[in-house]
C-alpha cells in the first residue's frame, strides 16, 4: 500500500517534471509532437490504401521500416556496452551513463516495435500473433523468436532502471543484490536480441546475400559501435543542457569502446567484401548491385559508398588516441558512424537482400513521401519517449524529484 | 517424417499412406494444435491456462473459441481491450434498434470472422461454419451467391507438376485463366504464373530473361519457360509464418489461410522461387469477373494486407480437374496429376523424361519438374 502511494507520487512528480521546462525544452518537445503527428497523418493514409502507398512491391517487399528496425535493435542492444562495466565489473565510471544507455535502449525497442507495426499489412489482426490467444509458430519462426528476445528486453531494461530510480527517489540506495542479477541476464540478452535479429535474414536459403554466417557477428560489432556512439552525442547533449555531470573520463571509455567495435567492424567489412568480390559467383550479384550497381539500376551507390567512406575516416581517426580526447573530433566521428552504420545496417543490407530477384529480376526499391513521414514520426516518437525518460532520471539523480512523505 | 519427404526418389507408389498417423493433422510440432498438449506442458512457454484455451480451439467454432474458454483475468483484459477496439462498431450496429435484421447479421458475421481461429487448427464442423457466414455475408452485401467450400485433402494424394520446356511457345493463356479463375486483384495486374521468355543457345538465364513481354510469340529464337509456386515439399515459407498462418496440406498444397495472416510478408523474403505475391491495396474484381466457385483456402475474395499465392487451383484439383492454367494451355506443356497414382500421366512423365527442378541445393524439394521432348 505504501509502495502504492509512493509510486502514485512518483508519477505525479515526473509528469510534472516532465511537462515543465525551460523554453528551449519546450521548442524541442513542440518540435517532436509536430513531427509525430505528421507521422500519424502518413500512417492514417497508410492504413486507409494499404501498404501501396509505400514504395515497396512484390519484387522488393520489406523497405524502409524493416531497415529502420534492423538498425534500431542494434542502438537497443548497445545499452549493454555500458551495463556489463557498471554493474557487473563495478566500474563506477558507467554509474550515470548507464541510466541514459539503458533509457535509449527502451527507446530504441519501443522504436523497434512501432517499425515492425507499420509494415504489418493487417495491424488489426496482430492478436494472433499473441501466445495464447493466437498461434505462436515457435520455435520455427525465427520472427517468433525476435518477438520473445525484443519484449524480454524490453521488460528488463523498463524494470532495472525503475527499480534504481524508485529507491532513489524515496532517499534510499538501491540494492546491488536485486539489480546485479537482471543486469547480468541482460548482458546475455542484448547478444540475443541482435543476434536473434541478423537470424531472421540469415536463416534465409532464398536470399544468398543475407544467407552468410558472418551477419550475426557483424550485426553486434556494427551495433556496438553505433549504438555507444548514440550514446556519446547524447551525453555531450545532457551535459551541455543540464546540470547532471558527466565526467570525461566517462565518455573517454565510452570511447573506447566505440573504436574497437569500429575496428573490428571494419575488419568484417573487409572479409565480406573479399568473399564477394574476388571469386564472384552468382551468388555476389546483390553485392555487386550495392557496391557497383547492376545493368544501369545505380539507386544505392551514392548511399554506400558515402557510409563505407564515413565509416572508414571514422574509425581511422578514432584509431589515434589523442584525436580520440579531443571531446569535438570524438563528437564528430560519432556522429559519422551514428549515420554510416545507419545506411550500411539499415537499407544498405535489406533492400539489395531482395536485388536482384529470385529469377534475377532487377527492380529499384525508392521510398514514398508517406513512408518517409512515416519513419521520421517514429523517430520523433523515439526521441520524445527518450526525452521524458531522460528528464525524470536525470531529475531523480541529482535529487531534484524526491518522495515528500508529507504529502 | 523427414525420410518420408524424399518421396521423390523411391517408393512413389506406397508412400502416401505408409506415413502413421499422426497424433493431430496439423503435422506440426510446434503446438499451436490442441492435440500437442502433452508436449506442450514440457514447454514452459505455454502455460496451463493457454493450452486450456488452445484446446478448445480445436473442437469449437470460431465464436467459441474465443467467448467459451477458461480464462483468468489478465488475458480477459488482453482480449477484451482488443476486441474493444476493432468489434466497437460491430456492437454498436448489432445492438442498435433502429438498425435492420440484415446489418444485423451483417455485425454479428462480422464480429465472428474477426475472432475465429486459425483455419489449419479448425474441425470440420468449424470450417464448415466459417465457409458459411463467408457465403452468407457476401449475399447480404452484394445480394448475390457465391459457393464456397471447404473440401479437404483426400487420402493418397499428393498432387504434382510437370512443364514441358518445348511445347511452350508463351502465349500466355495460363496467365490469364489463373487470373480469371483465381479472382486475382486486376488493378495491381498481380500473376501468379510469371513466363520467361530466354534467348536460344544461352540456357537457363533466368537474369537476361524477359517476364513481361508484350510482342507476338514465338519470338524467333527464343524459348519459355513458365514459373510459379512450387508447392515445396520442404517449404521455407511455412517454417518462416509467425502464426502458422501458411502450412503445407496433406495433398502437398501449400496455402494460405488469408483471414489468419498479419501481413508481415516474411514468407515472401523466404520464397526462393517467387511463389507469392501480396495484396498492397484492397484486390478488385469486377462483380461480373468473380469466379463464384471459390475455396476458403483458394480463390474466394482477398483482402488488403494478406499474402496469396498459386494453389494448384484447389478449388478444382480437390474435384478432380485440373488447374485453370493447365485446362487454358494450348499446347499441351502444362501437365498436372497425383504423385501417388501410378497410372497418370504425371508419373509417366517422370519416369520416361529426363526432369530437373530448379535450385535443387537450396534443399526445398519442388513438387514442380521441367522437362522436354
Amino acid at each position: 500500500m505504501r509502495r502504492l502511494k509512493v509510486f502514485r507520487s512518483l508519477v505525479i512528480d515526473s509528469i510534472d517534471a516532465t511537462t515543465r521546462g525551460s523554453r528551449k525544452y519546450n521548442i524541442w518537445m513542440g518540435f517532436l509532437t509536430f513531427i509525430m503527428l505528421i507521422g500519424m497523418y502518413c500512417y492514417s493514409i497508410q492504413l486507409e490504401h494499404g501498404l501501396s502507398v509505400t514504395g515497396m512491391t512484390d519484387r522488393v517487399s520489406w523497405g524502409l521500416y524493416i531497415s529502420n528496425f534492423t538498425f534500431l535493435v542494434g542502438v537497443a542492444a548497445a545499452a549493454v556496452m555500458l551495463v556489463m562495466p557498471t554493474y557487473v565489473l563495478k566500474d563506477i565510471d558507467f554509474k550515470q551513463a548507464v541510466l541514459i544507455g539503458e533509457g535509449l535502449a527502451v527507446a530504441a525497442l519501443i522504436m523497434c516495435l512501432a517499425f515492425v507495426v507499420a509494415d504489418m499489412g493487417g495491424p488489426s489482426v496482430l492478436w494472433h500473433m499473441i501466445p495464447g490467444i493466437g498461434v505462436f509458430n515457435f520455435p520455427n519462426s525465427m520472427l517468433t523468436w525476435d518477438v520473445i528476445v525484443l519484449n524480454g528486453y524490453l521488460f528488463l531494461n523498463i524494470s532495472i532502471p525503475f527499480y534504481i530510480l524508485f529507491r532513489r527517489y524515496q532517499g534510499k540506495v538501491p540494492n546491488p543484490k536485486v539489480y546485479i542479477p537482471g543486469a547480468i541476464l541482460s548482458v546475455l540478452w542484448a547478444v540475443a536480441i541482435h543476434l536473434v535479429t541478423a537470424f531472421l535474414y540469415q536463416g534465409l536459403q532464398a536470399r544468398p546475400f543475407w544467407n552468410n554466417a558472418l551477419l550475426g557477428p557483424r550485426f553486434l560489432a556494427s551495433a556496438f559501435a553505433a549504438g555507444p556512439a548514440l550514446i556519446i552525442l547524447v551525453l555531450a547533449i545532457i551535459r551541455s543542457f543540464t546540470d547532471f555531470k558527466i565526467k570525461d573520463k566517462t565518455i573517454n571509455k565510452i570511447a573506447l569502446i566505440v573504436t574497437v567495435a569500429a575496428q573490428i567492424n571494419i575488419i568484417m567489412l573487409v572479409s565480406e567484401l573479399f568473399k564477394e568480390f574476388y571469386a564472384p559467383t552468382h551468388h555476389s550479384e546483390s553485392a555487386y548491385y550495392l557496391f557497383f550497381g547492376l545493368d544501369g539500376k545505380t539507386a544505392l551507390l551514392p548511399w554506400i559508398w558515402t557510409a563505407i567512406s564515413m565509416n572508414v575516416v571514422a574509425t581511422v581517426i578514432l584509431t589515434f588516441k589523442r584525436l580520440r580526447e579531443n571531446l569535438n573530433i570524438l563528437y564528430f566521428c560519432c556522429f559519422l558512424l551514428f549515420v554510416a552504420i545507419w545506411i550500411e545496417k539499415g537499407f544498405g543490407l535489406i533492400v539489395p537482400g531482395f536485388i536482384p530477384g529470385p529469377y534475377g529480376k532487377i527492380v529499384e526499391y525508392l521510398p514514398t513521401k508517406i513512408e518517409v513521414g512515416v519513419t521520421i514520426g517514429i523517430w520523433a516518437m523515439g526521441a520524445f519517449i527518450f526525452t521524458i525518460l531522460a528528464k525524470t532520471a536525470i531529475g531523480i539523480e541529482l535529487g531534484k524529484i524526491r518522495y515528500n512523505k508529507a504529502t | 517424417m523427414s525420410d518420408n519427404k524424399k518421396w521423390y526418389s523411391l517408393n512413389l507408389g506406397f508412400n502416401g499412406n505408409k506415413e502413421p498417423k499422426k497424433s493431430c493433422g496439423c503435422g506440426k510440432t510446434s503446438g499451436g494444435c490442441g492435440d500437442h498438449n502433452n508436449d506442450m506442458s514440457e514447454d514452459a512457454f505455454f502455460e496451463a491456462a493457454v493450452d486450456a484455451s488452445i484446446g478448445d480451439e480445436v473442437r469449437k467454432d470460431g465464436f467459441e473459441q474465443v467467448f467459451d474458454i477458461k480464462m483468468d483475468r489478465r488475458s480477459a483484459f488482453k482480449k477484451l481491450t482488443a476486441s474493444l477496439l476493432i468489434g466497437a462498431g460491430a456492437v454498436s450496429t448489432s445492438c442498435s434498434v433502429v438498425a435492420g435484421d440484415d446489418s444485423k447479421e451483417k455485425a454479428q458475421i462480422d464480429w465472428e470472422e474477426q475472432f475465429k481461429g486459425n483455419y489449419k487448427l479448425m474441425t470440420d464442423k468449424e470450417k464448415k461454419g466459417t465457409v458459411e457466414r463467408l457465403m452468407r455475408s457476401y449475399e447480404l452485401r452484394t445480394g448475390k451467391n457465391i459457393s464456397m467450400t471447404s473440401e479437404n485433402a483426400k487420402e493418397d494424394v499428393l498432387f504434382g507438376y510437370a512443364f514441358n520446356i518445348s511445347k511452350c511457345q508463351g502465349y500466355m493463356d495460363c496467365v490469364n485463366a489463373c487470373i480469371e479463375e483465381n479472382n486475382q486483384d486486376r488493378n495491381s495486374q498481380m500473376q501468379y504464373i510469371r513466363i520467361h521468355e530466354m534467348k536460344d543457345g544461352n540456357g537457363f538465364k533466368f537474369d537476361e530473361a524477359d517476364d513481361n513481354y508484350y510482342h507476338e510469340v514465338p519470338a524467333e529464337g527464343h524459348f519459355y519457360m513458365g514459373t510459379q509456386c512450387f508447392h515445396c515439399d520442404n517449404p521455407p515459407c511455412v517454417e518462416v509464418c509467425p502464426v502458422q498462418a501458411t502450412w503445407r496440406e496433406d495433398d502437398g498444397l501449400v496455402v494460405i489461410d488469408y483471414d489468419w495472416c498479419v501481413g508481415c510478408r516474411y514468407c515472401m523474403a523466404a520464397c526462393p522461387y517467387d511463389g507469392r505475391r501480396f495484396n498492397w491495396s484492397k484486390p478488385e474484381v469486377p462483380e461480373a469477373e468473380i469466379n463464384k466457385n471459390q475455396h476458403y483456402l483458394g480463390n474466394r475474395m482477398r483482402k488488403k494486407g494478406v499474402m496469396e499465392k498459386c494453389t494448384f487451383c484447389v478449388q478444382r484439383s480437390r474435384k478432380g480437374q485440373n488447374p485453370a492454367c493447365v485446362e487454358a494451355c494450348p499446347t499441351g506443356a502444362r501437365i498436372f496429376g497425383n504423385l501417388l497414382d501410378p497410372n497418370s500421366t504425371i508419373r509417366w512423365v517422370l519416369e520416361n523424361k529426363k526432369v530437373f527442378r530448379l535450385k535443387e541445393d537450396l534443399g526445398t524439394e519442388p513438387k514442380f519438374w521441367y522437362f522436354m521432348d
